[in-house]
C-alpha cells in the first residue's frame, strides 16, 4: 500500500478539466517530482490532493484511505501538509508565529519540533521575531517549509519550492529537502528546474496535458532520451 | 427572456391596476407620476453600478441638489433680495470663494515653481486655510444680512422643466469635483465615500436658510403642465381635476424617461458600453490595454448622477415643496438600490421595472400596515391588554422592515435581479 | 485658567469618550473586513441594538427592585454582550454565511448587510418607537467634579459616571484584546487568516471557529460601544446610520484589517471632531486685548451642524495620502 496513492484523477476548476486521468503513487521513503511543460497540471494535482479543487473522477488515498475532496482541516492532523508556490507565509506575522500556525492542529507541546526547524534553518532562530514580511525570498521559502513541517507531516507536498530564488538558495533548499526526507517525511514535489529536481528525485513524474506521459526514477528519467527531447530541452543529461 | 420580460410588465401593471382599484384613481396617479421619477433615478444608478461597477451610496445629495435647482430656478422672483444689497454682498462672496479656489489651486501646481514635497504640502495647507476664512469673511456678513432683510435669494421664476435641465447640470459639476477625489479608489471606500459627500450637502442645504430656507422650506414649486387648481377653474370637478393634471404631468415625466432611456440603450449596445463594462468586469485587464479607466469612470459617474439630478428635481416640482430636512437615507438612497438589484443591475428595463414595483410596493407598506396593526389592536383591545400605541408612526416603520426583507430574498433568490444583464455571447 | 479646564472639559474629556466609542465600533468593523473581506454595514445597527438590549435589561433589573452601585446600564453589560455576540453568530448564519457559501462577491455581502441594517431597523422601530430612551429614568446619572486645586480657578473638571466607565472600560478592552491576539493561539489564529486566508486555511486552521469568533468579538464590542453611547447621550434608532460613517472613517482611517489602527483612528475622529467643533475664542478671550483682530463670538472651526463632515474630511485627506490608511492595511 503505498503512501499516497492518486488514481485516474480527473479534476479542475468548474469548466474544462485541468486534470484528465492522472496516477501517481509514492512511498514513505520516497522523494517524488513532478516536472512537465507549463499548464500541464503539476501544481493542480497537488491541489487537487489537498481538496483546493474538486475532483469529479478518480480516487486520492492516502494509507488506504480515501482522502478525495476534504478539507485541509481533515488532513493536516492525518499527516498530510501542503506549501504553495506564491504567497505562501504570513507576511505580517514574525517568523516564529509562522511557524505555530503550522502547528495550529497539534494537541500537545511542539517546542521539539520548533527546534528541529531551527536546526534545520539556522538564521531563522536569528530572525524569529521578525515579521516574515520583511525576510529575502530564499529565507521566506524556508519560513514556507518550516511551517508546513510543524504539523509532523509524514507527507510534504511542495509546489516549487525553488521559484524565484539565486541559485545559492536553490541549492540550499533542495539539501534541506533531502535533509527533511531523511528524517522520514516522504516528499512530493512539483518543479520547473526539472534536471535539479530529478536528479534527487527516488520517483519522477512527467505529466502534459493533464495525464502522465513518462513515470521512472529520477536518474531514469533523465537518461531517457526521450524525455529529455520534450521535456528537458535537449539532450540527456547523463 | 424577453417574454419573461414582458410577463413581468404585464404583472406589473395588473398590480398597478388592482392598487388603483382599492385605493382611487387620484391616488394611483401620484404614485405613477412618482415612481416614473424614481424610475428615472433608478436608470442613473443603474448606468453607475450596473455599468460601471460603480458604488455610489450619495443618491440622497443628488436628489437634494436636483430639489434645489428646480426651487431656484422656478420659484417666483424675491424682490426683496433683488431690491437691498444681498445680491452685490453674494456676489463678493462668490468673487472671494472663486479666488479661494484659484490660490489652492496654484497651490496645487506649486511644482512647477520648484517647490516640491513637505513645502508643497504647507503650501497648499496654508493656501487652504486663507482661501476658508477669505471666504467665511464675506460669506458670514452677506448670510446675516439677507436673513435678516429678504429671508432668502428668492427663486429666477423661469420654466420648471429647465429647473430639471439645471439639476442634471448641478448634478454633474458635483458628481464630477467628487468623482475626481474618489474614483481612485476600491468599492467600499468609494460607498463611504458618497455617503460622506451626501452628508455634507445635507447639512449645506439644510443649513443654508438663505439659500434654501432650510427648515422654513419652499413652496409651492410650479408645474410645467396645468395644475390640479388651474383645471378646476375650468370648471373640471375637484376629483377629475387631480386626476387629469396628474396625468398630464405623468405625460412630461414619460416622455423625458423615455427619451433618456433611449438615449442610454443606444450607447449601451455600441462600442462606448462595450468598453465600460469589459471595465466593470476586470478593470485591471482594461487598464493593461491602455484604456483610460479613471475617466471613463469618470463619465459613468457623472451621467448617471445627471439622471439622478434630474429625477430629483422632477420629485421635488411634483411635490410642490422643498424640504431639505425632509429627504432620509432610507428612502432616497438604499430605496433606490434595492429597485436595482431586484430589478436587476446592468439592465434599464430591469432597473425601470425594479423602480415600479419597489415604489408601489413601499408606498402600499404603510397602509396595509396600519391596517394590520388596527386589527391587531382591536384584537389586544378585546383581550384585555389595551390598544397599540402610536400605530401611526409604527406602521410607517414598516416599510423599513419590509424594505429589508425584499433585499435579503432577492439577494438568496435571484441575486441578478428579476430581469437581469443580457451578457450577449460573441458568436 | 478656568478657559484651559473649560477646554478641557468640552474637548478632551469628550473626545476620550467619543473616541472609545468610534475605536469599539471600529475594531468590530475591521476584523470583519481582515476576516470576512467585507463591509458590515449593518455595525452601526449592531451598536443600536446593543443599546436596546441593554436598555431593556436595565429596566428588568430595576423592575425586579435590584439596585446597584453603578449605573444599572453599565451593571447589566456584559449580560448584554453576551446577548448580543449571541444574536450576531445567528445574523451571520441567517444572511451571510449562504451567500458566503455560494462564493459571493463582497459587493453582494455589503448589499446583504444592508438588508439586514434596514430589517434591524424596522424591527427595532417597530417595537420602540422613533422617539429617545434615556437610562436614568428612575436613578441619577451620578457627575463628578474635580476641584483643581490653583488659584483663580471656578471652575471643576467634570465627568459623569459613565463617562469614567466608559473610558476604563476601552482601556480594558484594548489591552485584552491585545493579549488575545498576540499571545493566544485563536487570536494569532485570526491575524494569520486576516493576513492570508488561503494559507491559513491550507495550514490547519479551523477557518470557522475564527469567523465565529470574529463575529462574537465584532457583536459584544459593538453592544458596549452603542451602550455607553446610550449611556452617555441618549437611545435613538437614529444612532446607527449617525454612526456608520464615523466608525468606517476610523477602520479606514486606521488601515482595514488592522485592529490598532482602528482604535488609533477611533480617537483620531473623536478628538477631531471635539477639537472642530469647539468654540476656539472661549480660549482666545483671555488674551482679547493682546490681538490684532476682533474677536468673533463663535470661531469654531466647522459648525455644530456639520459634525459629520469631520470624520468624512479626514477620511478624505487620509486616503488621498495614504490610500491603505496610516497602518497600511489591506488593500483588495
Amino acid at each position: 500500500m503505498s503512501l499516497i496513492a492518486i488514481e485516474n484523477v480527473v479534476a479542475g476548476y468548474g469548466g474544462a478539466p485541468i486534470l484528465n486521468g492522472v496516477n501517481i503513487a509514492i512511498e514513505q521513503s520516497d522523494i517524488g517530482v513532478i516536472v512537465g511543460p507549463n499548464g500541464a497540471g503539476k501544481s493542480t494535482t497537488l491541489k487537487a490532493v489537498f481538496g483546493l479543487l474538486k475532483v469529479s473522477a478518480g480516487s486520492i488515498r492516502f494509507s488506504g484511505e480515501e482522502i478525495t475532496n476534504s478539507l485541509p482541516d481533515r488532513l493536516v492532523p492525518m499527516g498530510l501538509s501542503y506549501v504553495p508556490q506564491e504567497k505562501n507565509v504570513f507576511t505580517s506575522l514574525t517568523v516564529e508565529e509562522n511557524l505555530e500556525m503550522g502547528a495550529f492542529t497539534r494537541k500537545d507541546d511542539f517546542a521539539s519540533t520548533m527546534n528541529w526547524v531551527y536546526d534545520m534553518f539556522p538564521v531563522l532562530r536569528e530572525k524569529r521575531r521578525q515579521p516574515a514580511g520583511e525576510l529575502s525570498g530564499g529565507q521566506r521559502q524556508m519560513v514556507a517549509m518550516g511551517r508546513a513541517l510543524m504539523s509532523q507531516p509524514r507527507l510534504l507536498m511542495l509546489d516549487e519550492p525553488s521559484a524565484g530564488l539565486s541559485p545559492r538558495y536553490v541549492l540550499e533548499i533542495f539539501e534541506q529537502i533531502v535533509k527533511v526526507n531523511k528524517a522520514g517525511v516522504a516528499i512530493l514535489m512539483v518543479e520547473q528546474n526539472a534536471r535539479q529536481a530529478l536528479a534527487l528525485a527516488s520517483k519522477g513524474f512527467v505529466l502534459a496535458g493533464g495525464q502522465n506521459r513518462f513515470t521512472g526514477t529520477g536518474a531514469e528519467l533523465l537518461a531517457d532520451p526521450e524525455v529529455a527531447k520534450s521535456f528537458l530541452g535537449g539532450e540527456s543529461a547523463a | 427572456m424577453m417574454q419573461r420580460s414582458a410577463l413581468l410588465f404585464a404583472g406589473l401593471f395588473l398590480l398597478f391596476v388592482a392598487v388603483g382599484w382599492v385605493l382611487g384613481a387620484a391616488n394611483i396617479t401620484l404614485l405613477l407620476v412618482q415612481s416614473f421619477a424614481y424610475a428615472l433615478i433608478a436608470l442613473g444608478l443603474n448606468i453607475q453600478w450596473g455599468y460601471g461597477g460603480l458604488f455610489n451610496f450619495g443618491i440622497m445629495g443628488f436628489l437634494m441638489l436636483g430639489g434645489f435647482a428646480v426651487t431656484f430656478i422656478s420659484y417666483p422672483i424675491n424682490a426683496a433680495f433683488w431690491d437691498s444689497e444681498g445680491p452685490l454682498l453674494l456676489a463678493r462672496a462668490l468673487a472671494a470663494f472663486a479666488a479661494g479656489t484659484l490660490l489652492v489651486f496654484g497651490a496645487s501646481r506649486a511644482h512647477h515653481l520648484g517647490i516640491r514635497g513637505g513645502w508643497k504640502t504647507a503650501l497648499t495647507v496654508v493656501a487652504w486655510s486663507v482661501a476658508y476664512i477669505v471666504y467665511r469673511s464675506q460669506i458670514d456678513p452677506a448670510v446675516a444680512y439677507i436673513e435678516g432683510g429678504a429671508g432668502w435669494i428668492g427663486g429666477l421664476g423661469l420654466h420648471p422643466v429647465l429647473g430639471w435641465a439645471f439639476g442634471g447640470v448641478l448634478a454633474a459639476g458635483v458628481a464630477y469635483i467628487v468623482g475626481r477625489i474618489c474614483l481612485g479608489l476600491r468599492t467600499d471606500y468609494l460607498a463611504i465615500a458618497t455617503i460622506g459627500i451626501s452628508e455634507i450637502i445635507r447639512a449645506l442645504l439644510k443649513n443654508m436658510d438663505w439659500l434654501t430656507r432650510g427648515t422654513l422650506t419652499v413652496s409651492p414649486i410650479s408645474w410645467p403642465t396645468p395644475l390640479p387648481q388651474e383645471l378646476q377653474a375650468q370648471g373640471i370637478g375637484i376629483a377629475d381635476s387631480f386626476v387629469y393634471a396628474r396625468l398630464g404631468f405623468l405625460a412630461v415625466v414619460i416622455v423625458v424617461l423615455v427619451g433618456l432611456f433611449f438615449l442610454v440603450e443606444r450607447a449601451y449596445g455600441g462600442p462606448w458600453g462595450r468598453m465600460m463594462r469589459a471595465i466593470r468586469d476586470n478593470h485591471i485587464a482594461a487598464a493593461s490595454m491602455g484604456k483610460d479607466v479613471t475617466a471613463r469612470q469618470l463619465e459613468i459617474f457623472i451621467l448617471g448622477s445627471v439622471m439622478m439630478g434630474i429625477g430629483g428635481a422632477i420629485l421635488i416640482s411634483f411635490g410642490q415643496i422643498y424640504d431639505p430636512s425632509s429627504y432620509q437615507p432610507i428612502s432616497h438612497t438604499f430605496l433606490i438600490w434595492v429597485m436595482v438589484i431586484v430589478g436587476g443591475a446592468g439592465n434599464n428595463w430591469g432597473a425601470v421595472f425594479g423602480a415600479l414595483l419597489i415604489y408601489l410596493t413601499w408606498m402600499i407598506s404603510d397602509p396595509i400596515a396600519q391596517a394590520l396593526f388596527t386589527t391587531i389592536s382591536s384584537w389586544t383591545s378585546d383581550a384585555g391588554w389595551g390598544p397599540i400605541p402610536e400605530i401611526q408612526s409604527r406602521a410607517s416603520q414598516m416599510r423599513v422592515l419590509v424594505l429589508g426583507l425584499v433585499i435579503t430574498v432577492a439577494l438568496r433568490f435571484a441575486p441578478r435581479g428579476l430581469i437581469p444583464e443580457v451578457v450577449k455571447r460573441e458568436a | 485658567m478656568n478657559e484651559l479646564i473649560f477646554f478641557f472639559n468640552t474637548v478632551v474629556i469628550s473626545g476620550l469618550v467619543l473616541g472609545s466609542i468610534y475605536a469599539l465600533g471600529a475594531i468590530g468593523i475591521t476584523l470583519i473586513f481582515g476576516i470576512l473581506r467585507f463591509a458590515h454595514f449593518a455595525h452601526g445597527d449592531m451598536m443600536t441594538m446593543g443599546g436596546f438590549i441593554s436598555f431593556l435589561l436595565a429596566a428588568a433589573v430595576t423592575a425586579a427592585g435590584i439596585t446597584a452601585p453603578v449605573a444599572t446600564g453599565f451593571v447589566v453589560l456584559p449580560v448584554a454582550m453576551v446577548i448580543a455576540a449571541v444574536l450576531a453568530l445567528g445574523i451571520d448564519k441567517g444572511f451571510y454565511a449562504p451567500l458566503r457559501a455560494r462564493g459571493a462577491r463582497p459587493v453582494t455581502l455589503l448589499i446583504a448587510s444592508i438588508g439586514v441594517t434596514l430589517i434591524i431597523q424596522g424591527l427595532i422601530r417597530l417595537f420602540f418607537g422613533s422617539g429617545s430612551y434615556t437610562f436614568f429614568e428612575t436613578e441619577a446619572k451620578r457627575l463628578f467634579r474635580l476641584e483643581v486645586p490653583l488659584p483663580d480657578v471656578t471652575r471643576t473638571i467634570n465627568f459623569t459616571e459613565p463617562q469614567l466607565l466608559m473610558v476604563v472600560s476601552t482601556a480594558l478592552v484594548v489591552v485584552a484584546l491585545h493579549l488575545f491576539l498576540t499571545r493566544s493561539r485563536l487570536g494569532k489564529a485570526m491575524r494569520a487568516m486576516s493576513d492570508n486566508a488561503d494559507l491559513a486555511q491550507v495550514s490547519g486552521i479551523n477557518t470557522k471557529l475564527v469567523v465565529r469568533v470574529t463575529w462574537i468579538i465584532a457583536g459584544s464590542l459593538a453592544c458596549m460601544a452603542g451602550t455607553m453611547l446610550a449611556l452617555d447621550v441618549s437611545l435613538k434608532p437614529d444612532l446607527a446610520f449617525n454612526i456608520v460613517l464615523p466608525i468606517f472613517a476610523a477602520a479606514i482611517v486606521g488601515g482595514l484589517g488592522q485592529s490598532y489602527g482602528a482604535i488609533a483612528g477611533g480617537f483620531l475622529i473623536g478628538f477631531a471632531e471635539t477639537l472642530a467643533i469647539f468654540n476656539w475664542s472661549i480660549l482666545l478671550r483671555p488674551m482679547r486685548d493682546a490681538l490684532p483682530f476682533d474677536l468673533p463670538n463663535n470661531l469654531a472651526v466647522v459648525p455644530t451642524e456639520y459634525k459629520l463632515t469631520v470624520a468624512f474630511v479626514i477620511l478624505v485627506i487620509v486616503l488621498l495620502w495614504r490610500p491603505t490608511g496610516i497602518f497600511r492595511g489591506a488593500s483588495t
